[in-house]
């Protein structure tokens, strides 16, 4: 069993379907009244987190306190890291609580991983600059297969700002790994060089986007909207937002968020039963549950005095 | 001081360039049985090699110790001509925490060079007559081989208005350079040329078109588009390569264009040079050996300016040693400070260190496996000062005594034994390389022993 999860790279397909399998029993004890399970009693789980972030902080929190672990959230802001800490100094600092586990947000590419280097604790990648964000492609299979049942041979369209976007990266991992065929979309300016090298095709207009079955629209971000990557924010939206016209009847619809309402989605299909969004956070929960118990407590499995035998698989507490 | 006359092959620099180091004894010392390469020279043979009073008295065998020599054993080791390399950062003034004088040319020493250029970006930077003075003197007392320095182009290195030139070329600078930023404005860079006229020495230039590059922290490539980092295109450097040699022929100028990473670099110089523009460039080992491959790591000893680039790149800069459109090897040694260096990678500066590795590397990974001749290597890597009026070393009989002893067979760890250098963010730390620099005589004087080999050696 491997102790950290820094990119969808680490993970092999057979361990994709594992996580995805948990947090299925997991999303059975969430729909009990008492949603809490044993599994990680006494342990102790730590957020440190360098960005703003609602989604991933909040429910890696409810993941945690759901297994029974200790938790504590580090934000930059109010921190020693105001004061100028490094990265290095933040983390043998928490390390010296002896957390179970470190999830880590950071705007740098790597930091992950530099923290898998200095502690003996498990290290989960919350996003790193515009590399990687493991979980939320984790996440996304997680709600697609549900909806679509398999995975395989899908064709999933990921259109907008994928020069900068980590989702866009792990998701473009993950698709091609569970079997699904993965197109690119955006400005040619937004599209990495030599992106195809990930086994992705690219496209810089829509007029393709019917062969999709499911569309995954990345979020423009305000800073992006102006200047010289793109024209204008009119001009973004008239050819690359997704709108009632464009996607077809049977086509899903899926957004990281937050959504840029009249940017990159219009109104109609955000609030449409094709698009998943709100499942998406939904699923936020039991796939960092999941994640959790793969890297705590699953394969290579602690003493049974810190698991006991009847959390193997998850009971209500 | 040491006057150093003008070499009459290759270089375009005026008579007058002067390296200082720390006052030494002139060696009296008899190499036994080692198998001396000099290409310039013509010289390929097994056999001793006599220093008297720091100068290559006779080569020959068998030949007898003068009274009061020294004996060396070097059987089974390479003596070489030493090797200068045009492009290293002292960090002196400013960060002298990172590197000094004694200590980076104490590296340089270790990696078997007898002399070395430094760059004047520091803080200060090197961008007045005062400022360079009180450097030289610096060396005079600290530095182990000899070093010469170059100054700024710009004041402050901002790329606007031209340093005070005439008084810097009088005061010593070896030649100019803005190195860490181009002249990114071509109206500067002609001026610049233009006043070459009046100062003589060669513009020396970090190519580099600002807008191009940009944030970029690595080669914009395959690896790039994975990582989520920002790329730096080839053409940011091949760009303004083209347009740097286009400004010296109009002016009828000299530059030296350094740190090339791009096959389109080379294909520029090619063109150059093919049309009789005076121009000289360098590589470094880091670009000769590794490329943006390494970076998926993540490890900040790979991130420099220029980039590793892709596997083309490195083939067609390997071509281009090989044929000699690429003059010289320069490290580029860069020191930096381990914390700065423990940030992640978008944060950490760029820069690694190389004067200790440069010959083991290029020997491990470029002449072991037959990809470049041993004797073009030593060509090369002796070949640095010629651009500035600093003549190649050479073993020929009645020339100062520069060389380089190394033991073509010894394996070492980077690193293991710690770094002569006051910085240890080494692009090879780490590996495992084959060959090893034994002993160097720099000017007349050992400026280094490893200490294994001192204790094997006979007195």
């Amino acid at each position: 069993m491997r102790r950290h999860l820094l990119s969808v790279d680490d993970l092999s397909r057979a361990d994709i379907e594992r996580i995805l399998g948990r947090a299925e029993s997991f999303a059975e004890v969430s729909g009990r009244e008492i949603k809490k399970v044993p599994t990680l009693r006494g342990r102790t789980v730590i957020n440190l987190f360098y960005e703003a972030s609602t989604r991933t902080s909040s429910s890696f929190e409810l993941a945690a306190k759901r297994l029974s672990a200790d938790f504590v959230s580090v934000k930059s802001s109010g921190s020693a890291v105001e004061k100028g800490e490094s990265l290095k100094d933040t983390a043998q600092t928490l390390s010296a609580y002896d957390p179970a586990a470190i999830v880590i947000r950071s705007p740098q590419a790597g930091a992950a991983a530099l923290v898998a280097r200095w502690t003996r604790a498990s290290v989960i990648n919350a996003g790193d600059g515009k590399h990687e964000h493991p979980t939320q492609a984790l996440l996304d299979l997680y709600t697609l297969r549900r909806r679509a049942g398999s995975l395989d041979g899908l064709r999933i369209w990921i259109v907008g700002d994928v020069l900068h976007s980590r989702v866009a990266r792990s998701n473009i991992l993950a698709f091609t790994r569970m079997g699904c065929e993965v197109t690119v979309c955006g400005p040619p300016t937004l599209i990495p060089r030599e992106i195809e090298a990930l086994d992705c095709e690219v496209r810089y207009t829509l007029d393709e986007l019917g062969e999709a079955d499911a569309v995954y629209a990345l979020r423009m971000q305000r800073e992006r909207m102006t200047g010289s990557f793109v024209p204008s924010l009119r001009e973004y939206a008239a050819q690359y937002q997704i709108d009632g016209r464009r996607l077809g009847p049977g086509q899903l619809l899926m957004h990281p968020g937050p959504v840029n309402r009249g940017v990159e989605l219009a109104a109609e299909v955000i609030d449409s039963p094709q698009a998943l969004i709100t499942e998406q956070v939904e699923s936020g929960v039991v796939v960092r549950m999941a994640v959790l118990y793969e890297l705590l407590a699953g394969g290579g499995a602690p003493s049974a005095a810190r698991v006991p035998a009847e959390a193997e698989e998850p009971q209500p507490a | 001081m040491t006057p150093i006359p003008t070499s009459d092959n290759g270089s375009h620099a005026r008579p007058g360039t002067q390296l200082d180091r720390v006052a030494a004894p002139p060696a009296t010392i008899l190499l036994c049985g080692a198998r001396l390469l000099d290409p310039r020279a013509g010289i390929d043979q097994k056999a001793d090699l006599l220093v008297r009073q720091g100068r290559i008295a006779e080569v020959g065998d068998e030949l007898a110790p003068p009274d009061g020599a020294e004996l060396v054993d070097a059987g089974g080791l390479h003596a070489f001509p030493g090797f200068v390399d045009p492009h290293v950062h002292l960090r002196t003034p400013g960060r002298e925490d990172e590197e000094d004088i004694d200590s980076g040319t104490r590296a340089a020493a270790a990696g078997g060079f007898c002399a070395i250029l430094a760059q004047p970006n520091t803080d200060p930077a090197v961008d007045s007559a005062p400022v360079l003075r009180s450097l030289r003197e610096r060396a005079r007392a600290e530095a182990r081989i000899p070093t010469g320095f170059l100054a700024a182009i710009t004041v402050s290195r901002r790329g606007e208005q031209l340093t005070e030139m005439a008084e810097l070329a009088a005061v010593g600078a070896v030649g100019f350079t803005d190195d860490g930023s181009p002249v990114a404005s071509a109206g500067v860079l002609r001026q610049a040329l233009q006043y070459q006229r009046l100062a003589g020495r060669p513009l020396v230039l970090h190519a580099e078109d600002p807008s191009l590059s940009g944030h970029g922290v690595m080669h914009e490539g395959a690896m790039s588009a994975l990582l989520g980092l920002t790329g730096i295109p080839s053409a940011a450097e091949s760009t303004m390569v083209a347009r740097d040699c286009a400004l010296a022929a109009y002016e009828d100028g000299f530059i030296h264009v350094q740190h090339i990473s791009a096959r389109e670099s080379v294909d520029a110089i090619e063109r150059a040079k093919a049309v009789g523009t005076k121009v000289t460039c360098e590589v470094s080992p880091h670009h000769l050996l590794l490329t943006d491959e390494a970076v998926r790591s993540l490890h900040s000893n790979m991130k420099m300016n220029p980039p590793l680039r892709s596997e083309d790149d490195r083939r067609a800069l390997i071509e281009g040693l090989r044929s000699g459109t690429i003059d010289c090897v320069a490290t580029d040694h860069a020191p930096h400070a381990r914390e700065e260096k423990e940030e992640p990678f978008e944060l950490a500066p760029m820069g690694v260190t190389g004067l200790e590795t440069a010959f083991a590397a290029l020997h491990t990974g470029l002449v072991l496996p037959g990809v470049i001749d041993l004797g073009i290597l030593v060509g090369r890597m002796t070949a640095g000062g010629e651009p500035f009026g600093v003549p190649a070393p050479s073993l020929a009989p009645g020339s100062p005594a520069n060389v380089c002893l190394a033991d073509l067979d010894a394996d070492w760890d980077v690193g293991e034994a710690g770094y002569e250098s006051r910085s240890t963010n080494c692009a090879f730390d780490g590996r495992r390389l084959t060959g090893r620099v034994r002993m160097t005589i720099a000017d007349g004087a050992v400026a280094y022993r490893e200490r294994s080999f001192a204790l094997g050696a006979v007195a």
